[in-house]
C-alpha cells in the first residue's frame, strides 16, 4: 500500500512577461488501488500538475510538498522519481531519433528494476503487451515515437505503463486526440494495469468520455490552479451535462453562465 | 539550346520565350573565363600540367573555378585567409604546407583476396594522376614529394568476398607524403578500408577510379594517436552506371583534414558520401567535400554527422555540390548534423550548393548544429534512465545512423566501441 501525497502545492513558470503562478495551492492524496480523475477547462493547470510530479525542469515549485510514502519527491531528480515508482504518460510524447523502441524499453526496465530483465520472458512480455494494445510488431524496431501517429504514441505510452508497473500512474490527457476504438484499447490497458491492484492512478482529462471506460473513485475539478470541487463519480456525470461554465471565475462570469442558462430555458 | 518537351516542363523550368540579351534560360550568363575550363572533371591533358580556373586575379565565382595543379609552386604560400583554409589552424599543420615532406610515410600493409592486385610503384607509373589533381597546396606538396605509391586494382567483374584492408601505420612525426591509387575495374564489387593509426604527420593523396558499372566502397578510418596531423585528399572519378560509397570516420589525431571529392564522368553514376567524427578537447577535425555533377542523370547523397565535446574541440564541415549546366536530371542532397555535448566546443558547417541548370530531379542541402534536446532527455529520464545513460543513448543513436551504413561487421563493432570510449572519456 503506497500513498502519493500532494500538499498545498504552488508552482510557477518563467514567461517573457515574468513569473507566472499556475498552481495556487493544490492538495491531493492518492492511495494504491484508487483512481482519481482531475478534470478542468484548458489552462486550469492540470498538465502542470502532471509535469511537476514527474519533475519537468520548466516548472518551479515555490511552496508545498509532494511525498511518496513519506519520501520527498521534490528532492528527487527526474529519473529517481521514475525509479521510485512514478510514471507519467505524456500528453505529447517526443520522438527520440536513433534510439530503437526495443533498446529504450529494455534500458528503462533495467533502470527501474535495478537489474536487467530476463531476456526470454521480457521479449515475450513485450510482444504480448504490444499485441493487447494492437501495436504492430515492427514498432519494436523503430525509433522511439519516430513517425508514430498521435494515437500510436498514446498506445506506446500505455505499453510502457503496463511493462514498467509503476506505483502511481499519471495519465496526462491520454484520451485527447484518440478515436473511440483507440480510446477503448488504451483504457483497457490502463484497467489491466490497475487490476493488478498495485497501482494508484491520476487521470487528467478535459473530457468525460474516457470516464465511461475508466471508472474513477474520486473526481476533482480544477479551475485556475486550484481544486474547486471534489466528489465521487457522480460529479463527472454532472460535468458532462453542465460543462465547466458554473466554475467560471469572478461574479461576471457567473452572471453570464446564469444568463445563458436562462436563454437556454 | 536544349529542346524543351512537355514532359520536361516543370515548375521553374524555362519557357519557350526568347531570352533577354546576356541571359540564358537559367539566368545571367556567367563570365566566359569561368566557363573556359569547366567542361570535363579533370579537364583533360591541358589541365594536367597546370590550370587556373578562375583566371589570374579573379576570385573563384564557382567551385569549378578552383586552382588545380600538380605543381606545388603554382599554389601560393598559405596565409590562413584563403577560403579553403580559413578554419584550419596552420600552425598545427607541422609543416605539411611549407616543409619538404621527406619524413618516413606511414607503412602500408594490405590484406586482400588473391585476385586483387597490390603493387608498389614509382612516381612515373602511368596510373598516377588518372583520377586526381591537387586542389590545394598541402595536397600538391604531397604530390611533389611522394617517393612511391601503392596501387590496388580490383579486376573486372570480380566480386570481392570480404573487404580489402589497407592498414596505414604512422612511423613518427617527421612531415611525410603518401600516395595511394585504388582502381575498381568494370563491373567489379569491392570494399576498401583505409585504416589510419599510429603517430604521423602526413599529407596523403588517394586516387580512386570507379570504372563503368563497378561498385566500390572506400572507408577511411582516422583513429590516429593524439599527436598525429593528417591531410588527406581523396578524389574519385566515377564511370557510367558506377556506384561509389565513401565513408570518412575521424576520431583520433590532433588535426585531421579530409577533402574527399567525387566527379561524375558519365551518366548513371551514384555516389553516397558519409562521414562521422567525434572531436574531443583541443582536436581539430575538418572535412571538405566536393561532388561534381558534370554529366546528366547522376545521383548523390551526402550525410556527415559529428559529436563534439570539451574545450576547443573544433569540427569543420564544408560541403560543395556543383550541378553543372550539362548535368540535367541530377538528384542530389547533402546534410550535416552536429551535436555539441559540452560548452567550449565549436562546429562550423557550410553547405554550398551551386546549380547551373533547372532541369534536375532534386537538389537539397541542410545543416543543423545543436545541443542534446532537453525534451529527449526528459522523456528518457522520466522512464527511470539516469541522465548519463540517457545522453549516451541519444548520442549513440545519432552516430549509429552512419556506422550502420558501413556494413563490415568487424569495423562496425570496432567503431561502436570507439564511440563508447569517447563518450566515457568525459562522462557524457
Amino acid at each position: 500500500m503506497s500513498t502519493l501525497e500532494i500538499k498545498d502545492l504552488h508552482v510557477s513558470i518563467e514567461t517573457e512577461q515574468g513569473t507566472k503562478e499556475i498552481l495556487k495551492g493544490v492538495s491531493l492524496t492518492i492511495k494504491t488501488g484508487q483512481t482519481h480523475a482531475i478534470m478542468g477547462p484548458n489552462g486550469s493547470g492540470k498538465s502542470t500538475l502532471a509535469s511537476t510530479i514527474a519533475g519537468h525542469p520548466r516548472y518551479n515549485v515555490t511552496s508545498g510538498s509532494i511525498t511518496l510514502d513519506g519520501e520527498d519527491v521534490l528532492a528527487m531528480s527526474v529519473d529517481e522519481r521514475a525509479r521510485a515508482g512514478v510514471f507519467l504518460a505524456m500528453q505529447y510524447p517526443v520522438e527520440v531519433p536513433g534510439v530503437s523502441m526495443t533498446n529504450f524499453l529494455r534500458t528503462a526496465k533495467t533502470a527501474i528494476d535495478g537489474e536487467a530483465p530476463k531476456l526470454r520472458t521480457w521479449t515475450k512480455d513485450v510482444k504480448a503487451a504490444m499485441q493487447q494494445l494492437r501495436i504492430d510488431a515492427d514498432f519494436a524496431q523503430r525509433n522511439v515515437n519516430e513517425g508514430f501517429s498521435g494515437g500510436e504514441k498514446k498506445r506506446v505510452e500505455i505499453l510502457q505503463l503496463e511493462l514498467f508497473k509503476p506505483k502511481f500512474a499519471i495519465l496526462d490527457e491520454t484520451d485527447s486526440g484518440l478515436d473511440v476504438d483507440a480510446l477503448k484499447v488504451v483504457s483497457e490497458g490502463v484497467n489491466r494495469a490497475h487490476a493488478e491492484g498495485k497501482m494508484g492512478t491520476l487521470l487528467i482529462t478535459h473530457y468525460t468520455r474516457i470516464l465511461r471506460y475508466i471508472k474513477p473513485d474520486f473526481v476533482h475539478v480544477f479551475v485556475d490552479g486550484q481544486v474547486v470541487e471534489e466528489g465521487g463519480p457522480e460529479l463527472a456525470d454532472r460535468l458532462e451535462e453542465e460543462g465547466y461554465d458554473r466554475y467560471a471565475t469572478g461574479a461576471g462570469a457567473a452572471t453570464i453562465a446564469a444568463a445563458s442558462a436562462v436563454a437556454q430555458a | 539550346m536544349t529542346d524543351i518537351t512537355t514532359e520536361k516542363a516543370r515548375i521553374g523550368a524555362p519557357s519557350a520565350q526568347p531570352f533577354i540579351n546576356g541571359f540564358t534560360e537559367e539566368g545571367e550568363s556567367l563570365s566566359p573565363i569561368n566557363f573556359a575550363e569547366s567542361k570535363s572533371p579533370l579537364a583533360g591533358e591541358a589541365v594536367k600540367s597546370h590550370s587556373h580556373g578562375g583566371g589570374v586575379g579573379i576570385p573563384d565565382s564557382s567551385r569549378a573555378g578552383r586552382l588545380t595543379s600538380y605543381k606545388l609552386a603554382d599554389f601560393k604560400p598559405l596565409t590562413g585567409m584563403e577560403e579553403d583554409w580559413r578554419f584550419t589552424p596552420l600552425k598545427r599543420l607541422r609543416g605539411l604546407h611549407s616543409a619538404v615532406l621527406n619524413g618516413t610515410a606511414p607503412s602500408v600493409s594490405v590484406t586482400a583476396p588473391d585476385a586483387v592486385t597490390v603493387e608498389t610503384v614509382g612516381r612515373d607509373d602511368k596510373r598516377i594522376g588518372t583520377a586526381a589533381i591537387p586542389e590545394d597546396r598541402v595536397s600538391a606538396n604531397a604530390w611533389e614529394n611522394f617517393s612511391e605509391a601503392t596501387v590496388i586494382t580490383v579486376p573486372a567483374e570480380f566480386e570481392a568476398d570480404g573487404e580489402i584492408n589497407v592498414v596505414l601505420t604512422g612511423q613518427g612525426t617527421d612531415a611525410s607524403a603518401q600516395h595511394l591509387v585504388i582502381v575498381a575495374r568494370k563491373f567489379s564489387k569491392s570494399v576498401v578500408v583505409l585504416d589510419h593509426h599510429g603517430s604521423a604527420v602526413v599529407s596523403e593523396n588517394v586516387e580512386i577510379v570507379v570504372e563503368d558499372g563497378a561498385e566500390l566502397s572506400v572507408i577511411s578510418l582516422q583513429e590516429w594517436n593524439e599527436d598525429a596531423v593528417h591531410a588527406s585528399s581523396q578524389q574519385a572519378k566515377i564511370g557510367r552506371d558506377a556506384k561509389f560509397k565513401h565513408i570518412v570516420v575521424s576520431l583520433g589525431g590532433d588535426l585531421v583534414r579530409v577533402t574527399p571529392s567525387a566527379r561524375f564522368t558519365a551518366p548513371g553514376g551514384e555516389v553516397e558520401m558519409l562521414g562521422l567524427y567525434f572531436a574531443d578537447a583541443g582536436q581539430h577535425l575538418e572535412q571538405r567535400l566536393f561532388v561534381d555533377h558534370a554529366v546528366a542523370n547522376c545521383k548523390s547523397n551526402v550525410l556527415y554527422k559529428g559529436a563534439l565535446q570539451g574545450r576547443n574541440a573544433h569540427a569543420v564541415w564544408v560541403g560543395d555540390v556543383l550541378i553543372r549546366k550539362e548535368a540535367e536530371g541530377t538528384d542530389s542532397y547533402e546534410a550535416n548534423r552536429n551535436l555539441l555535448l559540452t560548452d567550449g566546443a565549436r562546429a562550423d558547417s557550410v553547405p554550398n550548393l551551386e546549380i547551373e541548370t533547372g532541369l534536375i530531379k532534386g537538389a537539397g542541402h541542410a545543416s543543423a548544429t545543436g545541443r542534446l534536446d532537453d525534451e529527449h532527455l526528459f522523456y528518457l529520464m522520466a522512464r527511470g534512465i539516469p541522465e548519463d545513460v540517457a545522453r549516451r543513448l541519444v548520442v549513440r543513436g545519432f552516430l549509429h545512423e552512419i556506422i550502420q551504413h558501413i556494413k563490415v561487421p568487424a569495423i562496425e563493432e570496432r567503431l561502436i566501441a570507439s564511440v563508447e570510449r569517447e563518450l566515457a572519456a568525459t562522462n557524457n
